[in-house]
């Protein structure tokens, strides 16, 4: 089974954010980068799936050089090779179309990725690489097993969950608890270092959303506080004040 | 410009997300000159689905397929794109969710059109077209230029105000073409939980931490859900340690949620459950530390014992 798992690399869940270049440029200064969490679990799981399958597990990341410590740390982490295409990614449907091409090239039974990066949240490249391929796509994914040619999963729905049944090649978007996140250790550090990672130019797409500026949200105002032994404060002034009871 | 919205339905009804979807459409509508068309899949009544008239739609497409019974990606993004073309809309709003998203992104790669993710505002249509979304979950946002023909836009809660007026729309029945590979999943089974309120759907949410310290004590929390009406939601670390189902999971890595009023209660405020959250209108934080970070990012604070706190608060709420 050749799996391909798609990897963002986006900063730490705790960076403070801000911008340059008048607001159209992330202040990339003190900021640490890592996998995305949900492609983690993506490639947790692909991991585990190549594992029990004697399969080929690829990398991918559409992303400039400084994406490659994430690269590396995936590689180490269990993926057999990598490629990176070499482009600043501009939105989606450009990332999508990477993807689409590099999969059309090399025909994978299984593409995992996260539900959604944590850069851009859209949650849509899964879908529309799955429409790019012309092949089934599902999202946010929580449980996945292969056997014999056919997936089994459960995919997390308003309110609950659904166990479906499909045939590979399909295309998932995941999250936890699909697998818990692996933790590179020291033989997979040092391995990864002479595991081959291909870069490969992009493929040209067309604009069809251009970025304009970036804002931060309004600062908050301060807390008011209500002492503990006067709820009934609190609800009169959640009608009369913020109303929003 | 003609607009075509995606609803999601419930029972048959249209879910509020959904209503603000067509108010959405509704609005870039009469700002552009143009009508709005709803568009329902699976089952449905047709009294329920005319109510998509007092939000603003002039009419319903409903394929009542039974197959679209079952959410299915595929199949609606060919309804969907069927419809664009019927009905010859240039614009589709669909309520941001995992459907929402998966349908905006396979009509979009069909279409060739422009989507964003996470529209937070109306867009700006004065010599362009343009929409402010959000990024880096909620710590930011970003102003997008839509420049494809046709511009599909998924919108948060609360990206619009909804008023409902009298009005009722046409229902027609619409019966798209549907391929074998739009029916590829076999649903083997699903798990749900029964009449519970959603998350997205809420308008007032109250969340559990580890400060609830155990499973045996989310009574009082419950209690206050029900008398606010209410949907309930946890921490990562609630969900992990199965005191509460993951689909109550908020944050970073689970919900991101954008209601009137979010009432946490034992919850530390870490940034990755603040980046579920900071979208809400109104933000409540119990918590006996009063040097807890969630402090900072709430409108009201009552430093306590949340055993103590919650019954008092459902008291005064019942009390009225
Ligand atoms: C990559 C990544 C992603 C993550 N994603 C998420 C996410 O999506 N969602 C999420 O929630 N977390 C997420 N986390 C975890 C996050 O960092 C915190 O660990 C978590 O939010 C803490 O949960 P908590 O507030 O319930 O527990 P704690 O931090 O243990 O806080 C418990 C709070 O309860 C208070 N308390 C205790 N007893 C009482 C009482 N009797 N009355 C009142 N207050 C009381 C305490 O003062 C404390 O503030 C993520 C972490 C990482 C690294």
């Amino acid at each position: 089974m050749k799996i391909l798992v798609c990897i963002t690399n986006v900063p730490d869940t705790t960076a403070r954010i801000s911008f340059t270049d008048g607001d159209t440029k992330l202040n990339k200064a003190g900021v640490q980068y890592i996998i995305g969490p949900y492609d983690d679990y993506a490639l947790a799981r692909g991991v585990e799936l190549k594992e029990q399958s004697g399969g080929m597990l690829t990398v991918l990341n559409v992303g400039p050089a400084d994406s490659e410590p994430q690269i590396r740390k995936a590689l180490a982490i269990g993926a057999d090779d990598a490629i990176r295409v070499d482009a600043e990614p501009v939105d989606s449907f450009f990332v999508a179309e990477q993807i689409a091409h590099v999969a059309r090239q090399n025909g994978y039974d299984l593409i995992l990725m996260g539900r959604e990066s944590i850069d851009f949240n859209s949650g849509i490249v899964h879908g529309l690489v799955g429409e790019l391929l012309g092949i089934p796509s599902f999202s946010p994914v929580m449980k996945l097993d292969i056997e014999g040619g056919k997936a089994r999963f459960a995919r997390e729905i308003d309110g609950g969950k659904e166990y479906l049944e499909a045939d590979l090649p399909l295309i998932l978007g995941c999250q936890e608890p699909i697998a818990e996140w692996k933790i590179p250790n020291m033989r997979g550090i040092m391995t990864a270092r002479t595991k081959p990672l291909q870069v490969v130019e992009p493929v040209p797409t067309e604009e069809l959303t251009v970025l304009q500026k970036y804002e931060l949200p309004p600062a908050k105002g301060a807390c008011r506080m209500i002492p503990a032994e006067e709820a009934e404060t609190l609800i009169r002034l959640l009608k009369t004040e913020a109303k929003v009871l | 410009m003609s607009v075509l919205v995606f609803l999601e339905t419930d029972k048959g009804i249209i879910k509020k997300t959904s209503q603000e979807a067509i108010a959405y459409g509704a609005a870039v509508a009469s700002a552009t000159g143009g009508t709005v068309t709803a568009l329902a899949l699976g089952e449905g009544d047709a009294s329920e689905l005319a109510k998509a008239g007092r939000f603003g739609a002039a009419k319903v497409l409903h394929a009542a397929d039974p197959r679209l019974n079952q959410e299915n990606s595929l199949a609606y993004a060919s309804a969907l794109v069927q419809a664009v073309g019927a009905t010859g809309s240039t614009v589709v709003i669909l309520a941001k969710s995992g459907i929402g998203d998966a349908v905006a992104a396979r009509a979009a790669a069909r279409l060739k059109a422009a989507i964003v993710s996470g529209a937070t505002e109306l867009p700006d249509t004065a010599g362009g077209f343009s929409v402010k979304r959000s990024i880096y979950t909620g710590k930011a946002f970003a102003t997008v230029e839509m420049k494809a023909p046709v511009k599909i836009i998924a919108i948060r809660k609360n990206a619009v105000d909804v008023q409902a007026e009298e009005g009722s729309a046409a229902v027609e029945v619409f019966n798209p073409v549907f391929g074998d590979n739009d029916f590829k999943a076999t649903v083997t089974g699903s798990e749900k939980a029964g009449t519970q309120l959603s998350l997205t759907d809420a308008d007032i949410i109250v969340s559990g931490g580890r400060g609830m310290k155990g499973p045996e004590n989310w009574q009082p929390l419950i209690d206050l859900a029900q008398a606010l009406g209410a949907a309930t939601g946890c921490s990562k670390p609630v969900s992990d340690l199965d005191w509460r189902p993951h689909h109550e999971h908020i944050g970073q890595t689970g919900i991101k949620v954008a209601p009137n009023l979010y009432i946490a209660c034992g919850i530390s405020g870490a940034i990755q459950h603040l980046a579920g959250v900071n979208g809400s209108k109104c933000i409540v934080v119990i918590n006996k530390d009063p040097e807890a970070p969630f402090f900072k990012a709430a409108d009201y604070g009552i430093v306590g014992d949340v055993f103590d706190v919650l019954p008092r608060l459902t008291k005064a709420i019942k009390e009225g």
